[in-house]
């Protein structure tokens, strides 16, 4: 048979598109990858400072755990104490230090429980027959209508305050919003023409959730991930400063706000210190999750 | 002044910035149209063709900038303009009409204050002027009721009718030029044929100079006097219609002329292949089926019937071609085969044996051998996976296929399509727009399927393209003995690969026969319709079909039987009073052996329908 004319031009599906548009297509990922705003650059800087000083901050901190260091409350700045003492004359920056752990370790489980469950179950809606669908969606809209600090009173009163207890509040009061999330985005990519190709195929719904679906909705998840993180560090500090938190001697940031708050009418360092501590790790995180959002995060699978 | 119009000298355009490397989108560009010409910008996606019309208005889209050259419209140089100058310009001397006029009309504003807006912004008439210049404009249109349909939002009026107000939005201001960007593509080709006509005659009558973008010859063959052949941002050929078309100098007009004609005529060879398996079960075969969406009631029938009583078969290794205008139901009849979509009623036999209407019930052998390639590749190809891993996984699934015996398969596979190797490992992002079909073919056929349902395959691919991926159809199916079920609304596409076609309007099967019933009449009247509205690649061809769908119809009264009245029968010019509007239609069965549905018998058709000359 003989071939038509047009097979012996050059075929742009061919050998012209070939290696350009590769390279091309490559550096316009890398380009994307490295191109942090530099908001976004100092968000990450800050959130990384933050979450290594989870990890080694009671390694690092000058003073033991619960030491009396000084024999003034209220101190001021000092060298010895550079960010002053506080209401009993324990150092301020060791106590930050190892605050650290309870607030942001505290907060990174309960939204990863909260992120993990929610996206897990969003899909699971997303994929399965419409009562499930339906009857899930109802549930979470219930949950979603109980204000959080609300639903944490309650949940503290009935059972009492304990590291576990908290996460699993936490927790709760965040996954319905996870759930709303990736459900709208798992219901959008299910109607894209690879997905029908996949059932058609024959596939089972927990395969075209996790391959075909998820990885398509992992950038903004990811995003919101951030964003309960951040209000999560805030329930948890404010449920400290109202002293149904973290436990002394524990103290997370939230609590040593509330330890202290008696020092501000001294101008004492001991109060605002923690304060700049929740204020630059919440700040941070959003300046970090505001460029990943704008460098395509939130771009649907389609067109990424 | 001289009748030199718009002057394009070495018009150079790029994209980018100094700091991320530029790319050349245009290279030095010249052309000229004299005042009251037709100039046509022609050329596959990614020609420059856009850029260059939109530079007419001293436009270039985000992140593009002139770099060189000079524009001169009507004595004007367009890009040395301050922003002042530049919006006189478009006031006066250069209207656009946009490819989607959906997308360019505020939906919560009449028509008519959108129309006349540009008069008013600019202060060039009094309101009161504006509407009738705008009625004026409508009439010329060919619009219905072009007294009240200002008074409409633009939901209220179909899609070729919505391309006319934009066109008369862009020559209320009596411009110089008009920029036409690809105004018809789209539309059906019934539609489509209705606004030619109307464009060419307000062209004429307004005495204006206008630039036709378009990648369609045989559009560009009707509305033009000369022709601009780009590829890449350069001009390829630039002459007479008559000369681009019948002496074409360029390498690259023959490909694209050839590509052109080539989607006419040449029939699938796969017919003798099939010839001997063809005697016994068909493969895939439906009788009386009845599908669509929303609630079913108590009669099992779906709230919105999508297609109603639809009988088909396909023999093993032969092509049956489904054609319809949008919202015929081809769609939806390749979703419920597939099982995407459940009927309402009827049977749907694989090789004799009924198919589930729901996925869940169907056999892993029924679920390889229907594959479904759908039209955009874009999102049928999963943007995060690569290649390899789209390819493998039909493998992993029907045949267990894994490791090196797959990444051989795979290779074979890509072979086949006529992809490199190296395409394996890239993206969907990585690759053009044919490629990524050629790849959502792979892997339909990674399957190794006996039947393909083919939605509209080529319809977002350039002519060119497109005819490549048709060529690869073909091969494949006298290699490999698959059957397809393709589902087009171009009948040329149709026309060159399948043997036996079926046409749907409004759900329902109307006509059912041979390939060769489209080329002669008689036919049913709606398929007579849709073939003589395929523009041929001639110039005139415009003015002796300029009757299509424009006639007027016989006259019929209200309706005064119930039950399954002929759909067609709103448009149709066949029709018979006390009929058409009484009984339903009977299936006839036409000399040619097409079965139709119509109370016409072939003899009467025949007579309505003129034989076509060469055509």
């Amino acid at each position: 048979m003989n071939r038509p004319a047009q097979s012996s031009i050059p075929h742009p599906s061919t050998e012209i598109y070939d290696e350009t548009a590769a390279a091309t297509a490559k550096r316009a990922r890398r380009a994307r990858r490295t191109r942090l705003s530099w908001f976004g650059k100092i968000g990450l800087a800050l959130v990384c400072f933050w979450l290594l000083m989870a990890v080694f901050g009671p390694l690092l901190a000058p003073y033991k755990e619960g030491a009396l260091a000084s024999p003034f409350s209220f101190a001021n700045y000092s060298t010895a104490h550079p960010f002053g003492t506080d209401y009993l004359g324990r150092d301020m920056l060791s106590r930050i230090l190892i605050g650290a752990r309870y607030t942001v370790g505290l907060a990174l489980g309960a939204a990863v429980l909260a992120s993990g469950i929610g996206t897990c179950l969003g899909l699971f809606a997303a994929v399965s027959a419409r009562w499930v669908d339906e009857a899930m969606s109802r549930f979470f809209d219930a949950l979603i209508s109980i204000p959080s600090k609300v639903l944490a009173l309650v949940a503290i009163a009935a059972f009492g305050s304990s590291i576990p207890m908290l996460t699993m509040i936490a927790a709760v009061a965040y996954i319905p919003g996870a759930y709303r999330i990736s459900r709208s985005l798992a219901v959008n990519l299910m109607t894209l023409e690879y997905v029908l190709v996949a059932r058609a195929r024959g596939e089972r719904l927990f395969y075209i959730a996790r391959v075909e679906v998820l990885p398509n909705m992992i950038h903004p998840v990811l995003a919101d991930f951030g964003l309960r993180f951040v209000f999560i560090v805030l329930l948890l500090s404010g449920l400290s400063f109202l002293g149904l938190g973290v436990q002394p001697p524990n103290a997370d940031w939230g609590s040593l706000v509330r330890e202290n708050i008696g020092g501000l009418s001294q101008a004492a360092p001991a109060v605002l210190m923690p304060s700049i501590a929740i204020a630059t790790l919440t700040v941070g995180m959003n300046l970090l999750i505001d460029s990943l959002r704008r460098h395509g995060g939130f771009a649907q699978g389609g067109q990424k | 002044m001289s009748d030199v119009m718009i002057e394009v000298k070495g018009l150079r355009i790029v994209a980018g910035n100094a700091n991320d490397g530029m790319s050349e989108i245009v290279k030095g560009v010249d052309f000229t149209v004299k005042k009251g010409e037709v100039l046509a910008l022609i050329g596959e996606s990614g020609s420059g063709k856009t850029t260059i019309a939109l530079s007419l208005l001293g436009y270039t889209r985000f992140g593009c900038s002139f770099a060189g050259g000079s524009v001169r419209v009507g004595g004007t140089d367009v890009l040395t303009l301050d922003d002042a100058g530049r919006r006189a310009l478009r006031a006066r001397k250069v209207a656009y009409v946009a490819q989607s006029a959906a997308a360019g009309f505020n939906p919560a504003r009449t028509l008519m204050d959108q129309v006349i807006e540009p008069a008013l912004l600019h202060r060039l008439m009094s309101r009161e002027a504006a509407r009738a210049k705008a009625v004026e404009l409508f009439r010329a249109l060919a619009l219905p009721a072009p007294d009240s349909i200002g008074d409409r939002y633009p939901h209220q009026v179909s899609g070729g009718q919505l391309q006319r107000v934009m066109a008369a939005m862009a020559l209320i201001t009596d411009p110089a030029v008009v920029v036409f960007d690809e105004p018809t593509t789209a539309l059906d080709v019934t539609t489509q044929i209705e606004v030619l006509v109307a464009f060419k005659r307000v062209i004429k009558e307004v005495g204006a100079t206008a630039v036709y973008v378009s990648h369609d010859l045989a559009v560009v063959a009707q509305m033009a006097d000369r022709i601009v052949v780009l590829n890449g941002g350069e001009v390829q050929e630039c002459g007479d219609v008559d000369q681009v078309l019948d002496a074409p100098k360029h390498e690259y007009t023959r490909a694209l002329l050839a590509a052109s004609a080539h989607r006419e005529g040449r029939a699938g060879q796969g017919r003798a292949a099939a010839a001997g398996a063809a005697a016994d079960v068909p493969l895939l075969q439906i009788r009386g089926l009845a599908a669509g969406y929303g609630r079913i009631d108590r009669h099992g029938n779906p709230a919105v019937c999508v297609l109603d009583d639809v009988n088909l078969s396909i023999a093993r290794g032969s092509a049956l071609g489904v054609i319809g205008e949008s919202g015929s139901g081809k769609t939806t009849l390749a979703r419920v085969v597939a099982g995407l979509v459940e009927r309402a009623s009827g049977d749907v036999l694989f090789e004799g044996k009924p198919l589930a209407a729901h996925l869940s019930g169907r056999t892993a052998d029924q679920y390889r051998r229907i594959q479904l390639v759908f039209q955009n590749a874009d999102t049928a190809l999963n943007p995060s996976h690569t290649i390899e891993d789209i390819l493998g996984r039909p493998l992993a699934f029907y045949k267990g296929l894994r490791g090196a015996a797959a990444k051989r398969r795979i290779g074979e596979l890509l072979d086949l399509v006529k992809l490199p190797a190296s395409t394996a490992s890239r993206r969907p992002s990585g690759l053009s727009g044919g490629q990524k079909q050629r790849v959502n073919l792979a892997r339909a056929l990674a399957a190794e399927p006996s039947l393909i349902l083919c939605d509209e395959v080529t319809s977002a691919l350039d002519t060119v393209v497109g005819a490549a991926i048709l060529d690869l159809l073909r091969d494949l199916r006298r290699e490999l003995g698959v059957s397809y079920m393709f589902i087009s609304h171009d009948i040329s596409t149709v026309r060159a690969i399948c043997d036996e076609v079926i046409v749907l309007y409004a759900g329902r099967r109307v006509e059912a026969g041979q390939r060769k019933l489209l080329d002669q009449p008689p036919h049913h009247p709606y398929t007579g319709l849709l073939v003589d509205s395929v523009p041929a690649l001639k110039r005139g061809w415009l003015d002796a079909h300029r009757h299509v769908g424009a006639g007027a119809l016989p006259p019929i009264s209200v309706d005064s039987g119930g039950g399954e009245l002929c759909s067609f029968r709103s448009r149709c010019s066949a029709r018979v009073d006390g009929k058409c509007n009484a009984v339903a239609p009977p299936l006839r069965t036409l000399p040619s052996g097409a079965q139709i549905l119509c109370h016409r018998s072939a003899d009467e058709l025949k007579a309505l329908q003129p034989m076509r000359g060469a055509a």
